[in-house]
């Protein structure tokens, strides 16, 4: 269980996240594939408060807890991207009668 | 330790498999249970890393609002014939994965990291584990803390003691976000007057 080990993990979900988010045609399975990267990025910004020295640790040993406070900002933040992202997504159904997003091209010229 | 090595294999395994049904299985609605497993998996890494309250949090927020908000999205909108397809950038979209990967591999293992001195980790690790609690000198002293400079040190050392000093104007940017998201949310899926019903 090494640091490393932690940060090709949150590498793996990225990535995968990140294939998902490309890859897929239903704007919810996007949502999904977004949030798995939320959650890669906050295992790493945590591993990494766990296992380095922060430059001021000498003068405040609570500078070892920004990484976790990090985290806190990054699941508020997507808290309000899901309840924005749904908003979005029923406001697409009704408009289209569809989630698919090759059937959301009403906005291209 | 060797426990610890063994249940962050399984953590691993349960997070990467969950995230690889999240993209892979057709039916929507167990990809967003598979999300959930994600989500778990998550949690007790964070546990694992030391950030209780995080764990705590994950599990409240995550599965507990988020998931259910995807799932509820997922009945409401379903397209029973069509599923989760995949579209026409399958393959880019696959191999601009694997070379993020390859970079993301080569940082991590190239870099020199500057990770924490030994000595301090029992007193990092206090802090992390408690930082939603207040501990007492007695605790302090079981752990092996006795100096009375390092009790207060790590008696002082909170999550809402940043939250609401060096990070007060992330916080409050932060919450004027949420409030913001939330209305807008509420604007969005309002029925439209000019139509009658929405």
């Amino acid at each position: 269980m090494s640091f490393e080990a932690f940060l090709i993990v949150a590498a793996i979900l990225f990535c995968i996240g990140l294939y998902g988010s490309l890859a897929r045609r239903n704007v919810l399975a996007v949502l999904m594939s977004i949030e798995l990267m939320f959650n890669a990025v906050n295992v790493t910004l945590v591993a990494m408060a766990k296992y380095l020295a922060p430059a001021a640790l000498q003068h405040d040993i609570s500078t070892v807890l920004t990484g976790q406070v990090f985290a806190i900002f990054i699941i508020t933040v997507a808290a309000a991207e899901i309840a924005l992202g749904l908003g979005i997504v029923f406001a697409m159904y009704r408009t289209n009668e569809s989630v698919d997003l090759s059937d959301a091209t009403s906005m291209q010229h | 330790m060797l426990f610890q090595d063994i249940v962050f294999w399984l953590l691993s395994v349960m997070a990467v498999g969950g995230a690889l049904g999240v993209v892979m299985v057709p039916d929507l609605f167990r990809a967003a249970l598979l999300l959930i497993v994600v989500f778990i998996a998550v949690a007790g890494f964070f546990i694992l890393l030391s950030a209780e309250f995080l764990a705590v949090v994950q599990v409240l927020i995550y599965v507990g609002a988020i998931a259910i908000l995807i799932i509820f999205a997922v009945m409401l909108t379903r397209d029973v014939q069509r599923g989760n397809l995949p579209n026409r950038l399958q393959i880019p979209a696959a191999v601009f994965a694997a070379l993020l990967f390859s970079a993301l591999v080569a940082v991590a293992s190239d870099t020199q990291w500057k990770f924490l001195p030994d000595i301090e980790r029992d007193k990092v690790d206090l802090v992390q584990t408690h930082s939603v609690t207040t501990l007492t000198g007695d605790v302090l002293t079981g752990e092996g803390i006795t100096g009375a400079e390092d009790q207060a040190e790590v008696q002082e050392a909170a999550l809402a003691d940043l939250l609401i000093s060096d990070f007060v104007l992330p916080f409050e940017a932060v919450s004027v976000l949420l409030l913001a998201a939330l209305i807008g949310a509420l604007v969005l899926v309002r029925p439209d007057p000019r139509r009658g019903r929405g």
